[in-house]
């Protein structure tokens, strides 16, 4: 089915040793003029491309303080080598994160630093050869920004803040990603990720209508536009109508009918994603955030809540009140934005949604904690929120719920392999590849603990199990929405 | 040769202090622009300061990581804040009881860095993985942090060397009323890795140390949601709508 080699799934985790160069051929489409000029980048690598990418890292240096401190504090001490779910997938010494790292260090030295400027190599300094950029390029599209690395380091050094900058000067040299950008593209043409037109929106929710009330006999509504609605819904255009992303829409649906709260989903703000974190444009992110708040003022909506997301709620939770705000125009009384599990477990907590965990019964829960939620943000109005409210939320709609290793979990948590700008079928191998350990983690409790379902509340998650399960020896199926659950459970009609 | 150390202590001070200042200065003057504290986070600056406390002085995500790694790093850090402690007493008149107290735990802590030392360094040496990430400079570190440890033992233990010279030489340096520093080659040794490592600090990963200050990941609040946070760049690009 592949012509790579699948990595064994092992009872007790291998580090690999380095194998360099093994995923060298590992190069993901490159953007062309179409993908970049809509974003404001140069349509081809540019003729003084070295000294623009140093002018550039120059810059961002001023700007992130993020940069100097964590190209300045690294020791080398290698704790974050074993981390990265790419090294102990593919072996690849260049994806253990401070190798990653190095790879911008280097540079960094040769033109910032003292040391650099008159040691060279014997501090790692090196030109930005072409032969270097070609790395960055390669390895630089071979980290999901997951931020396992930054959990482990004594420093707190995240390579996703190196590889974000790395991406933003690849970009304004004129050598961007093309799944990235083309998307991004879509954004601003379109208004989404997947480059769903409304009309065709609009018929597949008017199915979607149909299709429940004829299951449920209950109609559950997908509203667009509605003016003076309470809530605006910002969810994935994968929701839309990728499996099982949308059996999780449903169940959005469903909780926002049975606690009669009126709700919206916005022609102008169709997509939760916002890709420009993923390569690192401050001033995209900003044009992507802008279409949320400019759709919350026109419809008049009192609360924003955001579906099922990893990344999205990263920029939403963390980046959203820097990025497009203040929100002092909604009801103060809510968190803006609010997640839709934060926003479901409070209700069900509160009795005005209850569930029958019988439905779902036929199931054995595990969860995956996404990378940007788990590590980069958070959840109702406690340290470490997101890891428990969507856990409460599964054992509140079913009955069975294991979770897998303690070092594969919560903050300690492995990537689906897909996230960060890779979800393309031009990685594949990394995906698969990368997607070993928690691979492993999930084979041992169904092996261990007869787990029959893992559970997720990320889009690029959810599309990238689905994708390299049946890799492994699993079923697609096994992957399903943390609000599918809900959905299955939900006791529709009458409270009493 | 004394004029050559006295010269010498006041240029790796100079260097050391200004090249610190600067570099903390830099740190302080860039912003981060984004809330990107890895989470869980504490909700309060109060629990931030704590989080970035037991980085410092119990290591903490390192303990996460690796514990043998772990107990390397504490055997050196810790032998060596002992070491320092114990060297209080050749800056300072009269000296503190507790310095006098320290006295003969600042020597296990030497044994304890030299120990640290070489299984950090047999450990870079050793595994495949981190024998990849090491670069010249790294070994010169271990290598020069082992030669300041070794030559310090040995004067404590088997060549000693005038101590009561060595201080009115020092305290000379600070009062800019000099005295001769003892002939002695050990001591030679000693202090002139000391000025190398002083020299070197502000340019080299030693860095580190001002770091984890300002390591966003680990000083910045989890408070997103209630209080905005705009950096000053960001605040101009809102303003104009073009990237300062
Ligand atoms: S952020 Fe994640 S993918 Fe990137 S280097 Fe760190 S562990 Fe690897
Ligand atoms: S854990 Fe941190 S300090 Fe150690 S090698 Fe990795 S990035 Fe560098």
């Amino acid at each position: 089915m592949a012509d790579f080699e699948i990595p064994v799934l092992n009872e007790i985790p291998v580090v690999p040793t380095p194998k360099p160069g093994a995923t060298a051929h590992l190069k993901s489409f490159p953007a062309t003029k179409q993908h970049q000029e809509p974003l404001g980048y140069p349509g081809e690598l540019v003729d003084n491309w070295q000294t623009k990418a140093i002018e550039v890292m120059g810059e961002l240096l001023g700007k992130y303080r993020s940069l100097p401190v964590f190209l300045d504090s690294c020791v080398k001490c290698g704790s974050c080598a074993d981390k990265c779910h790419y090294f102990l997938g593919t072996g690849d010494p260049k994806n253990m994160p401070v190798a990653r790292q190095d790879l911008f260090r280097s540079v960094y030295r040769k033109h910032f630093t003292p040391a650099g400027k008159l040691l060279g190599d014997l501090v790692g300094a090196r030109e930005m050869t072409r032969e270097l950029l070609d790395d960055w390029y390669n390895y630089f599209h071979q980290c999901s920004q997951c931020r396992r690395c930054s959990v482990f380091c004594p420093y707190g050094i995240d390579t996703a803040e190196i590889s974000m900058a790395a991406r933003e000067i690849m970009d304004r040299i004129g050598l961007g990603q093309k799944y990235c950008n083309e998307i991004i593209g879509k954004v601003y043409s379109v208004g989404n990720n997947l480059g769903l037109p409304l009309k065709a929106l609009n018929n597949t929710l008017e199915g979607l209508e149909e299709d429940i009330e004829e299951d449920t006999g209950h109609p559950i509504k997908f509203p667009v536009d509605v003016h003076g609605a309470e809530v605006l819904l910002v969810t994935p255009s994968a929701d839309f109508f990728a499996e099982p992303h949308i059996d999780g829409l449903i169940g959005y649906g469903k909780v926002f009918h049975q606690a009669g709260i009126s709700w919206t989903l916005s022609s102008k703000a169709t997509e939760a994603a916002n890709f420009a974190m993923f390569i690192g444009s401050y001033e995209n992110m900003v044009k992507i955030s802008r279409r949320i708040r400019d759709a919350a003022i026109e419809l008049g909506v009192k609360r924003i809540v955001f579906g099922e997301c990893g990344h999205a709620w990263r920029v939403a939770y963390s980046f959203l009140n820097t990025l497009a705000g203040p929100w002092d125009f909604l009801d103060p009384r809510y968190p803006v934005p609010q997640h839709i599990c934060e926003f479901s477990n409070d209700l069900i907590k509160r009795g005005a949604v209850r569930l029958d965990k019988s439905a779902n019964d036929h199931m054995t829960l595990t969860f995956h904690d996404s990378c940007n939620v788990a590590r980069g943000s958070r959840m109702g109005d406690f340290e470490g929120g997101q890891l428990v409210i969507p856990r409460e939320l599964i054992k509140a709609s079913c009955g069975k719920f294991v979770d897998m290793h303690p070092d594969t979990i919560g903050e300690k948590s492995f990537c689906c392999g897909g996230g960060g700008g890779l979800l393309t079928d031009d990685l594949i191998e990394l995906r698969v590849k990368g997607a070993q350990p928690r691979m492993e983690a999930l084979k041992q409790v169904v092996e261990n603990d007869g787990v029959t379902h893992m559970a997720s509340i990320c889009a690029i998650c959810k599309a990238q199990f689905t994708k390299v399960l049946p890799y492994y020896g699993m079923e697609m199926g096994m992957i399903v929405s943390v609000h599918q659950l809900v959905s299955n459970a939900i006791l529709l009609g009458s409270n009493d | 040769m004394s004029i050559l150390f006295a010269v010498l202590f006041y240029a790796a001070t100079i260097v050391l202090v200004a090249g610190l200042g600067l570099k903390v200065a830099q740190y302080v003057r860039v912003p981060a622009p984004l809330k990107i504290p890895t989470t869980p986070a504490p909700l309060t600056q109060g629990g931030a300061a704590f989080r970035v406390a037991r980085e410092v002085v119990i290591f903490e995500s390192l303990f996460k990581s690796n514990k043998w790694l772990w107990a390397m790093a504490v055997m050196f850090h810790f032998g060596l804040v002992l070491v320092l402690i114990r060297h209080v007493r050749y800056f300072i008149e009269p000296v503190p009881m507790v310095i006098t107290l320290m006295q003969p735990f600042g020597i296990y802590g030497g044994l304890l860095m030299i120990i640290g030392l070489f299984m950090l360094l047999g450990r870079r040496l050793v595994l495949p993985r981190i024998r990849y990430i090491t670069g010249p400079s790294d070994l010169l570190m271990l290598v020069l942090l082992i030669g300041i440890g070794c030559s310090g033992a040995l004067m404590v233990n088997f060549v000693h060397t005038d101590i009561i010279g060595v201080k009115a030489f020092f305290l000379g340096l600070m009062t800019f009323n000099w005295q001769k520093l003892p002939a002695d080659p050990l001591l030679y040794v000693h202090l002139a890795l000391v000025a190398a490592l002083m020299l070197v600090f502000p340019f080299s990963k030693l860095l580190h140390v001002p770091g984890i200050f300002f390591s966003p990941t680990r000083n910045q609040v989890d408070d997103a949601r209630e209080r905005r946070h705009l950096a000053p760049w960001a605040a101009k690009y809102e303003a104009n709508k073009t990237m300062p």
